[in-house]
Parts: C-alpha cells; structure tokens; sequence
C-alpha cells in the first residue's frame, strides 16, 4: 500500500507527500546547481591561480544568480532553417531526465521520493534520455559544429554505457537489491572499499556520461566552439547549462549513495553527511577537468571498450565468485583483496591496449 | 549457405569553415575543412582578415617611424620584431652599435623568446584541452616577463624599445637585479609545468605521433624556428649566422627526432631552458656604463642598396628585407615571416587525422596571426 511506504515524520496524505518532496527535490536541484556553479568556478580559480567570481554577493556567491538573470532576459536566436519544434523540445529533453534521477536518491534515511524496488536500473535507464535531447539539439540547430558534437555524443554513449551499467553489477550483488535505500542499508563497509575496481570504472564512465573532462568532447570548446549548444541562445542554452550541472549533481549523489555510503556516517546528521559526500565528489570532478587533457573521440571509444568493458566484466566475474564461494565470511576481509585486485588489474591492462588508431590514409 | 553481401554506406564529405572567428584559430585565420565525419580530407588555409597593409605604410615613413609598426606583427614578440628591423637597418646603413646596448638587445629578446615559448606552449596545451590551467600558470610568469619590460620602456606589448644604433634609453638600475631574480625562479617553474604535464598519458596518447611533419618537407616548405628543428633538423639562425652577440655565448640547439606535435612542444620547453643559460651568461659579461645608443641621424639615409636582416625569433627565422633609393623611407620593406612560411605545411600535417588533431597540429606550430597577415 503506496500510504505506508510513507516514512511517518511526513505530513499528509499520499498526494500531498508527492506534492511536497517533488518541489522540494526542484529546490534543491535548482539550489544546489546555483551553489554548485560558484563552487566549481571558485574552486577552479583556485587551482588556475586567479581569483574567480568575487563581486556579487559575499565571495560572488550571487554570481549565479546574477548570470542567471542575465540569461533569462537575453534574446533566444532560432537559427534560420533549423527544425523549430525539435530546436524548442531539444533542452526540455535534456534537462528533464536529470531531474527524474533525483526521484531515487535517499537524502537522508527515509528521505527518498520514490523507493522504486529497481532504483539503479531507473538511473540507468532515464539518464540515457538526456542523450535523445542533445542529440535533437545538434541535429536541428543546423550547424555543423552542433552535428559534429551531437554525433560525438552519439558514438560515445553506446561505448561507455555498457560498462558503466556492468560496473554497478557487482553493487547490486553485494547489496542483493537494486533498490537505492537497501543499497544505502547493506553499506555497513562503503562499496568503494569492497568494490574499489567497479567505483574507477563507474566513475570514469560517469564522467563521459555527463560531459566532464576528460571527456568533454560534446562541446569540446577548442575544437567544436560550443558542440550542440553552439546555436543555443538565452534560456535554452540556460536550461542545458542547468541540465549539465543537474547531471553532475546527480553523478554526484549517485556515486555517493551507491559507493560512499549515502547518508550514513559518524557524528554529522544524515543529510549533512549527505551533503558533504556530494561535494567531494564533485571536487572530485573539478579537479579532473583542471587538470588532464581531453581525449579524441576515437580514444574515448578505444577506452570504453578496450579498457572499462573488459574490466567491468572481470570486476563482476570476481564479485559473483566471492560471494558464491565465501557467503559465510565477513566482508571486510574483500576490503584488502579487492583493493589489490582492483590495481594490479589496472595496472597490467593499461600496458595491454593502446589508445586510439591514429591516422587514416585520405 | 547464405551469401555475405557487402554493405557500403555512402558518406558524403562536408566543409567546415573553422574560422576566422573561432575560440582556437589563435586570431582570425580560417581554415576551409573538407571532412569525411571526424577525419579531414582535406583543409585549404585562407588568409588575410587581419591584412593592414604594413608592408605599404612602412614605404611611407622614416627609418625610425617604421619601428612602431614591427611591433605590430608579432605581438607576442614585439622586441623581437624590432630588433630584426633594426639588424636590418643598421646592415643597409653600416651603424655600429654600443656593445652594452648589445648585450642589453640580446637580454631583451631572450626574455622575449622565453615569454613568447610560455604563450604557444601554455596555448598548445589549452588546445590539447586542458582546461586554462596550464596557460594561466604559463601566463602568471609571463607576466612577470612583462614586468621586466614595462621596467625599460613603460611598455607591455608594443614596446618599441630598440632603436637603429642601439636602444632607445638604457635600463634602469633594478632591472639586472629583477632579471637575475627571475633567472633564478624561472628553472624552479619550468620544473613544475614539465610535472604537471610532461608525462601526461593524455597528453602523450594526443600529441605524440601526431601531426607529423617529415624532415624533407619541412626543409622544402622553407620552415624555420621550433617547426623545424622538431623535424630534426639543426638550425638556428643564432649559430649559422650569428647576429649581434650570439658568438659570444654557450647554448645548445634542442633539435626533436619525429616532428611531431609533442616534439614541437618539447623543443620549445628545451629553448626555454637554454635562454636562461644565455641569460645567465650576458648578466655576468654586461659591460657598465657606456653609451647604448650610437650616434644616429634624426633622418636616416642609408645609401642606395638593398639589405636583408634576419635574427631567430621565437617562431622562427624573422627577416626584413629593404630596399633604399636613398631617401628617409625605405622603397620596399618585406617581412619574412616566419608563421606564415610554417603555415604552409598545415595541409599536409592535417590531412588523414581528426578535427581534434587538427587543432592541436595547428596549435603546435604557434602563428601570431599580426605576422602572418601583416
């Protein structure tokens, strides 16, 4: 009965219950996007050695805000030849799959709006649309840069997906749900320790998924100017900068619940920890993207599958068996092999496979 | 038994116009791209949207006016400019030149050589995308070069600072200490960007092997500077033809061996590293005291000939080739420059890779588009 799944320090009926924590997650999303921005470009400015926004509002705290506004009464520019409908539905597309992952996130215990019974494969399955709408952004904004990006967007999606879905596996194995609460529940020892290989492959996967250095080739901007969002203008173009900062919070989020052990932890308050597992996360993310070098389109895909499919596959194959052939152990004696699994397995398959293919003969 | 039928997609090639407005053609060059999806067909260079004429409005003005507009060619290497003019001049004049203003003239243009090498290696590697960081820290001691430059002649950019017979006024008496300081830092940074990317594998699996351009041709093609000696050829105007002081001088021409973009990269690093070493060098010997200006004419009127001055500037072999009839403007005034003659091997390093090396290909051969179109 959809009445007593509701934690019961939440007011209301079954609809009223929808009704409060859906804005609730809007606001948050919308919040931590504005905060997200100020701390990428603060913390950005940091490592690049100059200041970043430091005008409006206490340590330019407000110039999201500020940009926001701007964006908002900027005129929107439709290209001339270009498919309108598509144009219009293009960032709607993209924006709102990233909003739906957050329906499956726990915040804090009990926190979660939807305690779907399949939560990963929910994440898995919405968070490719946002593909569907770049791809429509490129495609009907009639430029060729836009193509290029969407196409770039296109190939890569297929490579990385399959690992990316393959290295949650072994979560779900050891978590023995797919649900995001039990996920969260069964980490008594973050997964991050017990499946250190699958959090790399995850992680690096989930990076190509939402556009992040090092593989930023969506709108790599020194080669595509802007990749799809090249003819973007105003509010649509603010409305898939929202949905790329709304991805890499979910990203975010997702790697925590899944890896790090969601809300729980010592001392803080659940959702604080919460909190504070996401931004490091997302530092995580920044420092990446300030420092390596982009890879090419072809070596991304080389990467995906020549590297993070055969370890995801090696990564599940040794999760199934340990927990077929040891049920009974404590897991904390994983927490060692698994870590020294997971680096001689990197280390020998980097030496196995080269990056790319280089030239073609025109 | 069934029969495997060969399926052919026919793909058609497109044009893409990168350019002249685009964040990494480095100014407004514009390169017409046939592409057969990523892969680049073929690219046809097209020039000329920043063409003003320089060449022209040097015919109009005096020895010493002309000097202004060099600086307006290479902007990231103006002192440079300038003193290949004035190489120039003082070979179709036959003007001696004070042997402090010498060593002054050659501490100018290696610090000129290594703030322009922080510029297209910083560039370079925003172009192989790392995201500013690079080129900020790059630029951070550039700046400092800046400083120095703004010390001697209240300039940051268009210095105009030599003079034909020497340098427009001496430098001041903390500017050696300041050099020296900076001598003594700059190692210490180096290091640190050679940390930061040098072994990079993203780095190594994007530049290296790429963009190559084959000894032969670049000699063909009459490149110079970096470009060049990445191809493995050992050349530089500071040793096969050594202008002003450079005999004086101890340093090493770093030459690549596969000339490709990562060599590119590595030479220019290297040359930085030997301008400190003549820097070093030209500190200690600097003679004190002393006229830095030689007795020049307000109105220069070198006798009828022709003369060709030329200097290793930081991209390349940089000569100015005038001709006078014996007035107080040159009759014709050419600019060898060094980008646009490189220029000219783009195609045939582009064609076969993909858009993403075609843009770190073109970043590595570092063009000033002020010099390419002038």
């Amino acid at each position: 009965m959809a009445m007593q799944m509701l934690p019961p320090d939440w007011p209301g009926n079954f609809w009223a219950h929808w009704a409060i924590f859906a804005v609730a997650v809007l606001v948050f999303v919308l919040l931590m996007v504005i905060v997200f921005i100020w701390f990428e470009r603060r913390a950005m400015a940091v490592m690049q050695a100059r200041l970043g926004p430091n005008r409006a509002g206490p340590f330019g705290l407000l110039q999201s805000v500020a940009d926001a506004l701007k964006i908002l009464i900027k005129e929107d520019i439709i290209p001339a030849r270009s498919d309108k409908l598509v144009h219009w539905l293009a960032p709607v597309v993209a924006f709102v799959p990233a909003l739906l992952i957050f329906a499956v996130i726990p915040f804090r215990g009990g926190a979660i709006l939807a305690d779907l019974n399949i939560g990963i494969l929910y994440i898995v399955a919405i968070s490719s649309v946002t593909t569907v709408g770049i791809f429509m952004a490129g495609w009907s904004s009639n430029n060729k840069y836009s193509t290029l990006g969407a196409m770039r967007q296109v190939a890569s999606v297929v490579s990385y997906e399959i690992p990316v879905v393959l290295s949650l596996v072994g979560v779900i194995l050891l978590a023995g749900s797919l649900s995001m609460q039990q996920i969260v529940a069964a980490q008594d020892i973050p997964f991050i320790l017990l499946q250190p290989l699958g959090f790399l492959l995850f992680f690096t996967g989930a990076l190509a998924e939402i556009n992040r250095a090092p593989f930023d080739l969506t709108e790599a901007d020194s080669e595509l100017v802007a990749g799809y969002m090249t003819e973007y203008s105003g509010m649509k173009f603010g409305l898939f900068f929202l949905a790329e900062y709304a991805e890499a919070l979910a990203i975010s989020a997702i790697v925590t619940t899944i890896f790090l052990g969601g809300w729980r932890g010592p001392l803080l308050p659940d959702w604080l920890w919460f909190l504070v597992k996401v931004f490091i996360v997302f530092f995580v993310i920044v420092w990446i993207r300030t420092t390596v070098p982009r890879l090419r389109i072809d070596q991304l895909m080389a990467l995906a599958w020549k590297f993070l499919f055969p370890l995801a596959l090696l990564n599940l194959l040794i999760t199934a068996i340990e927990i077929l052939v040891w049920p009974a152990v404590s897991l904390w004696v994983f927490v060692p092999i698994n870590i020294a699994i997971a680096i001689v397995l990197v280390v020998l398959w980097s030496r196995f496979f080269k990056l790319g293919w280089g030239k073609v003969e025109v | 038994m069934e029969t495997t039928k060969e399926i052919v997609i026919n793909t058609e090639p497109f044009v893409v116009n990168f350019g002249p407005a685009h964040p990494s053609t480095h100014g407004v060059f514009r390169m017409r791209m046939t592409l057969d999806g990523e892969v680049i067909v073929d690219m046809e260079p097209v020039f000329g949207y920043l063409h003003r004429g320089i060449e022209k409005l040097a015919e109009e003005r005096t020895y010493t006016q002309v000097i202004p507009l060099t600086d307006r060619l290479d902007y990231l290497a103006s002192m440079s400019n300038n003193l290949a003019y004035c190489l120039a001049v003082e070979k179709l004049a036959g003007i001696p030149v004070p042997e402090r203003a010498d060593y002054i003239r050659v501490i100018i243009a290696e610090l000129q050589r290594i703030a322009s090498h922080l510029c297209a290696v910083g560039f370079f590697l925003n172009d192989c995308g790392a995201f500013m960081t690079p080129v900020l820290y790059m630029l951070r001691e550039r700046e400092r070069i800046l400083d120095l430059f703004d010390m001697v002649c209240g300039q940051r950019l268009t210095y105009n600072y030599m003079r034909v017979g020497g340098v427009s006024q001496d430098v001041p008496d903390e500017f050696i200490p300041a050099v020296a300081k900076f001598i003594g830092e700059m190692p210490g940074w180096l290091d640190e960007y050679e940390r930061l990317l040098k072994e990079n594998e993203i780095l190594l699996a994007r530049a290296k092997g790429v963009g190559i351009l084959p000894k032969e041709l670049a000699i063909n093609i009459g490149a110079s500077g970096p470009v060049l000696r990445a191809s493995g050829v050992q050349w530089d105007v500071r040793k096969a033809d050594p202008y002003s002081i450079y005999d004086r001088f101890e340093f090493d021409v770093p030459v690549g061996t596969a000339g490709d973009c990562y060599d590119r990269y590595r030479v220019r690093v290297e040359e930085m590293r030997q301008s400190l070493r003549i820097l070093r060098q030209a500190i200690k010997d600097l003679p004190g005291g002393g006229e830095v200006r030689s007795e020049v004419p307000h109105l220069i009127r070198p006798p009828v000939g022709e003369a060709y001055g030329h200097l290793e500037g930081p991209r390349g072999e940089l000569g100015f080739y005038l001709v006078s009839d014996g007035s107080i403007a040159p009759y014709r005034f050419h600019v060898r420059a060094p980008t646009f003659i490189n220029l000219t091997a783009l195609a045939d390093m582009m064609r076969g890779w993909k858009i993403a090396d075609a843009i770190i290909v073109f970043g590595s051969i570092d063009i000033c588009m002020g010099e390419v179109d002038r």
